[in-house]
């Protein structure tokens, strides 16, 4: 469902994508791994639209979007979260669910001054799936608690949540584990294969390799812009190329 | 209605603020929520004494030249600053933050040297077409245009407010609301979320360019007399004092800001000449101690638990001296 071909992203003399093919199948978790400053991040702008590549294609479901604007390919159904939180900080945990919605709805700002029943019925029900998703990632609780002032466990979770608010059928996360301990950690990969079997495509940027041994499907190694391996977990472990990159040719270590 | 007014101004009056007084602090509130509207949107906007200028003369026209009643001028005054908002906002929005600010001072500039020489451009463009000299006097310059009208009501300020105070409730509670204060707290996040943020930001700057107008209109009818330095930079800073002064974390802020701003030049009037530095003194006042302005719920609930505290350290305290007394 997303196709990659030949993308391309250069920061004046630094490419920080050279001819990245990759794709992601319906119902596939997909992880990206890589060194730090491979690009894993650059790629996910690209895909989102945050960023757009220098050459090369990007199709989801058969149309174009690497020219798009952001809020176009969430409208068309990619969400994603960041490898630092950006929730909207002085909006409660609900407001942010409202939001993650936000193209899901048609209310008007006449409809709002009417009054109108259908408008009226939009937000009864907007509410009542932020409700459904904060109980879903164990918010409830916080529902009505500024997102800044959560505990790091629940802004993770909530920008997950917020992110599912959308829609998406494809799911981008970026380092999603980032800050948590083994047990959280195991938990969100119950819970992103439970999405998945949902019915959701997943694509995740990760370093925490027993992470992506639980949840992928299939792994892209990325390292200095390029994909130098592709694979299922257990094929990647042992590929010679992914080890030097990670720790370096056996040259280096004799030195 | 005017039983109303003559008893609220009756109540005001031992603060020195007479009906005069109370119609500049309504338009003063009015300004308010055009500032208000861009600044919780993320946008920091000066463009709204240009807008105020551009309603103030476009309305005076409409009714001092063609005869036009005072709200049909309204109606004329928003529409026209509406109006040039949007190519004003198309290129000028993609700025942020200080050089946002900094564009749409130039842009009030503009405003002010365009009707300065409005006159004079008029003239030489009829000149040119006509082949002989013709002089066209119709905004004359720094004078002014003077004998406007008195046709502004205390009731239609109120009722104008009361309207754009109701618009606003509802604002906050639709979804283009919500997409406001989304981009305010992350433009890039809210993109992500599907939210359309230069559109949503053309659409808050006209909305804040028609509400400054209507400003515009109202108060040229109350001063009969508008030039366009009334309009400049000064006028700019006056009405951003508004949102600093009464916060802008709920719309009430910067509403109760307007209001404050336009009343205390008459309820410190016995300070004579230290009157501007003590405005200057409660700005920074509130500036330093009232970070959040005067109207901050966030603010009042921090302030009201400390109190609680000390108040339950004070009689914990007490209750341990009972004790060791005896």
């Amino acid at each position: 469902m997303l196709h990659l071909e030949a993308v391309t992203r250069q920061f004046g003399g630094l490419k920080a994508l050279g001819n990245v093919n990759l794709d992601v199948a319906k119902g596939r978790i997909v992880g990206l791994i890589g060194p730090n400053g491979a690009g894993k991040t650059t790629l996910i702008n690209c895909i989102s639209g945050l960023d757009h590549p220098t050459s090369g294609v990007i199709q989801f479901e058969g149309t174009p979007i690497h020219n798009a604007e952001p809020h176009h390919i969430t409208r068309l159904g990619i969400a994603r979260t960041y490898q630092n939180i950006r929730l909207f900080g002085r909006m409660t945990a609900l407001e942010n669910l409202l939001i993650g919605q936000h193209t899901r709805g048609h209310g008007s700002l006449l409809g709002a001054v009417m009054f109108s029943r259908a408008f009226r019925a939009e937000e009864q029900g907007m509410r009542e799936r932020a409700r459904e998703l904060l109980n879903r990632f164990g918010l409830l609780p916080v529902a009505n608690t500024h997102a800044a002032s959560l505990p790091y466990g629940d802004q993770r979770r909530l920008e997950l949540a917020r992110a599912i608010a959308t829609q998406p059928k494809l799911l981008q996360l970026d380092e999603p584990t980032a800050g948590m301990n083994p047990v959280e950690t195991h938990a969100l990969g119950e819970a992103i294969l439970t999405l998945r079997d949902e019915g959701l495509s997943i694509l995740v940027v990760e370093h925490d390799m027993a992470f992506i041994h639980q949840v992928c499907d299939e792994i892209y190694v990325l390292n200095f812009g390029q994909i130098i391996a592709h694979g299922t977990p257990t094929e990647i472990k042992s590929d010679p190329a992914v080890i030097e990159a990670y720790l370096g040719s056996s040259d280096d270590g004799a030195a | 209605m005017d039983a109303l007014t003559q008893a609220l101004v009756d109540i005001l009056r031992p603060l020195g603020i007479t009906e005069p007084v109370l119609q500049f602090m309504l338009v003063n509130a009015i300004l308010g929520i055009s500032i208000y509207l861009t600044l919780y949107t993320g946008m920091f906007s000066l463009a709204n004494a240009g807008f105020m200028a551009i309603g103030a003369y476009a309305g005076v026209a409409a009714t001092q030249f063609l005869g036009m009643p005072l709200w049909l001028g309204l109606i004329i005054g928003m529409a026209v600053a509406g109006i040039i908002s949007l190519p004003i906002g198309l290129p000028v929005l993609r700025l942020k933050d200080i050089y946002l600010a900094i564009a749409t001072i130039g842009f009030g500039e503009v405003v002010i040297i365009l009707l300065l020489n409005f006159d004079e451009i008029i003239s030489s463009i009829a000149t040119a077409l006509q082949g002989e000299r013709v002089r066209i006097r119709l905004l004359e310059g720094a004078r002014g245009i003077k004998g406007i009208p008195k046709s502004t009501e205390t009731w239609m300020l109120f009722a104008f407010l009361a309207l754009l105070m109701f618009l606003l409730w509802r604002l906050h509670k639709s979804r283009l609301g919500r997409a406001m204060a989304a981009i305010r707290e992350d433009e890039r996040a809210a993109a992500n979320m599907g939210i359309n943020v230069v559109y949503v930001k053309n659409v808050v700057f006209v909305m804040s360019a028609v509400v400054a107008a209507s400003a515009g209109v109202f108060s040229a009818h109350l001063t009969r007399i508008i030039s366009p330095g009334a309009y400049g930079f000064d006028k700019a800073v006056d009405i951003l004092s508004f949102a600093v002064l009464g916060g802008t974390s709920t719309w009430v802020g910067p509403i109760v800001g307007g209001l404050v701003m336009g009343a205390l030049p008459e309820v410190l009037r016995f300070l004579n000449d230290l009157r501007g530095v003590f405005i200057g003194l409660i700005l920074l006042g509130v500036i330093l101690f009232l970070p959040g302005g005067l109207i901050n719920p966030a603010g009042v609930r921090l302030l009201l638990r400390r109190a609680r505290r000390a108040l339950r350290r004070r009689a914990d305290a007490a209750e341990r001296s009972s004790h060791a007394a005896p």
